[in-house]
């Protein structure tokens, strides 16, 4: 079973809710950290690092003495990735999305496979739980095919964990796609309302079920829950702001650390999601 | 004109906020809410739309099926798997390369430009605001933070107003960079945590990436102050400004409730702090 864990706004406590999820399971769990531009986990999760690897993007060079300037690279790219001018032909690395039509279309094979460094996928333990998170090389633009690489880790014989970026646009689907149930985190403000309402609409496009967990519970407005309430989502958990959260965060403690007794709410929270899932499963096959 | 740009690397850290205030303690400005996947300036601002378009993005591929004679090259050649195996485009996995129309024999693809958002010019107690929205799960973000960046240009040209004030998209990525390239400078505002830290890292590193001065601006530091400590230690060491710090006050969360801004509602000397934040600023990043 895949939970994502996804938000809409930056900053309401998706990793923490992911972190304390991982750690509270008494079953194998792995935990991929998403959020590929700003990966956050790992400092909470004490990982053991095992294992690193440089993701590379398949990008074309230009071999001038086979080229014949047809133009035929540069009009199919949409990306503005090639230019031909004249008698000289550029490539732009960091337009390419690696789409490959550029080889296809070639017809004197003037173009070689190079590759772009995209970032770096880096797996390890912590305790049980098999952590894996993506880190963007600094500069560079494209974050799916980085988390693409880190879903590849995926094992479906466990419970699976997604740490989604912030937002609702493509890194957050690239994350939450394939997942069986997300889980957004929000706190009860008119920005965080806002969001909500934007990433459960992004969710409704994909037709993941969600539910949502309010955190920061008692500082501002009744407005989430009304929303909630109107749209029939779930309220799976309210954790309250308290500075003994804050502190230990600012640490790099995890809920779970700071509250143990928080961990069997989460174990609770997650027999919720997988009876949800199961009826699911069973009204659908 | 000067373009002053606030990011954070992580979210939540009170950039929209801080924005916010800095509207109303500045004159003669044009802001922008690049954050255009999840824009918030507009709640404190309330900004009233006097044009509004809508934002072509990419295109997406589109099988006509009844021209479709499922022979799998398109399958074959799409590298993102956005072509299902009943011939059907996953429009979020589809990245618009138009590969597939390309190598289609039988003009089975069509490839139209998909509306991706809207982009808003606006009016607001404070001066012009341009901001947009994304479709949710829609891409070209980037492609929508230059559009929105690019009026505001020509908006300060035409009032002539000095400034133009950037809100920024979370994270390091395509939104960022868009954001990020072409500015005079950049304000970081971070929280003393270790996520705060690390991100602030990469973010700066960004910056300098494309030589882009920075300050840094320390929000909540009093939730550790330890922390913000390490955080000033490890600004001195970089040889970076530090703008300022600000303390955690729940006023700022029933400043937004209210839909104000800081000073708008401060009786507690957050707006006069960070009025002394924006000298600071004002001094060694913009002039």
């Amino acid at each position: 079973m895949i939970i994502s864990i996804a938000s809409g706004k930056g900053g309401t406590g998706k990793t923490s809710v992911a972190v304390a999820l991982a750690l509270s399971l008494e079953k194998p769990a792995q935990l991929l950290d998403c959020d590929v531009e700003a990966p956050n986990a790992h400092i909470f999760m004490k990982t053991r690092w095992e294992k690193k690897e440089t993701v590379y993007l398949q990008i074309p060079k230009a071999d001038e003495e086979k080229c014949t300037y047809c133009q035929a690279c540069s009009q199919l790219c949409q990306f503005k990735a090639i230019l031909v001018l004249g008698e000289t032909i550029l490539t732009f690395p960091e337009m390419c999305h690696a789409c490959g039509g550029c080889f296809l279309v070639c017809a004197p094979k003037a173009l070689i496979p190079d590759r772009k460094e995209l970032g770096e996928v880096e797996e390890g333990w912590a305790g049980p739980v098999h952590f894996v998170h993506g880190r963007l090389r600094v500069g560079e633009p494209l974050s799916p095919p980085l988390i693409k690489e880190v879903k590849k880790r995926i094992d479906r014989k466990q419970v699976v964990i997604l740490d989604s970026p912030p937002g609702t646009s493509c890194p957050v689907i690239q994350t939450v796609k394939g997942s069986d149930f997300t889980i957004l985190v929000t706190e009860p403000t008119p920005f965080g309302l806002y969001d909500l309402k934007l990433a459960v609409e992004a969710l409704g496009t994909l037709g993941i079920p969600c539910g949502v967990i309010l955190n920061r519970a008692d500082i501002g407005d009744n407005q989430v829950q009304t929303y909630l309430e109107s749209e029939g989502i779930p309220l799976l958990m309210k954790i309250p702001f308290d500075r003994k959260i804050a502190e230990g965060y600012a640490q790099g403690q995890s809920l779970v650390e700071i509250h143990p007794e928080l961990r069997e709410k989460f174990q609770k929270l997650f027999h919720e999601i997988l009876k949800g899932y199961i009826k699911n499963y069973l009204e659908t096959h | 004109m000067k373009e002053l740009c606030v990011l954070s690397g992580k979210g939540g850290t009170g950039k929209t906020s801080l924005v916010g205030a800095l509207a109303a303690l500045i004159s003669n400005k044009v802001l922008v809410d690049c954050d255009v996947d999840a824009p918030d300036l507009h709640l404190l601002l309330a900004p009233v739309i006097n044009k509004r378009e809508e934002f072509m993005g990419g295109r997406k591929a589109k099988i006509i099926s009844k021209l479709c004679t499922d022979c799998g090259r398109c399958r074959e050649v799409c590298r993102f798997e956005a072509i299902n195996e009943d011939f059907r485009v996953d429009p979020t996995a589809c990245e618009g390369c138009g590969v597939c129309v390309q190598y289609c024999s039988f003009g089975a693809i069509d490839f139209p430009i998909a509306v991706c958002g809207e982009w808003y010019s606006s009016e607001t107690r404070f001066g012009p605001m341009v901001h947009a929205r994304l479709e949710p799960g829609q891409e070209n973000s980037g492609m929508l933070v230059a559009l929105i960046r690019g009026k505001a240009q020509e908006l300060a040209e035409e009032r002539r107003l000095p400034l133009i004030l950037v809100d920024g998209p979370p994270g390091i990525g395509c939104p960022v960079i868009s954001s990020l390239t072409g500015a005079d400078g950049v304000l970081i505002v971070t929280e003393p945590t270790l996520s705060g830290l690390h991100d602030l890292n990469r973010v700066l590193d960004l910056a300098g990436h494309f030589k882009i001065p920075g300050m840094v601006l320390i929000n909540k530091y009093d939730l550790n102050k330890e922390m913000a400590g390490q955080i000033e230690t490890y600004c001195r060491e970089k040889g970076l400004g530090l703008a300022g710090s600000l303390p955690y006050d729940p006023a700022v969360t029933e400043a937004m409730i209210q839909g104000k801004t800081i000073p708008e509602c401060s009786r507690n000397g957050l707006g006069v702090e960070i009025q002394k934040i924006w000298g600071e600023i004002h001094e060694h990043l913009l002039d």
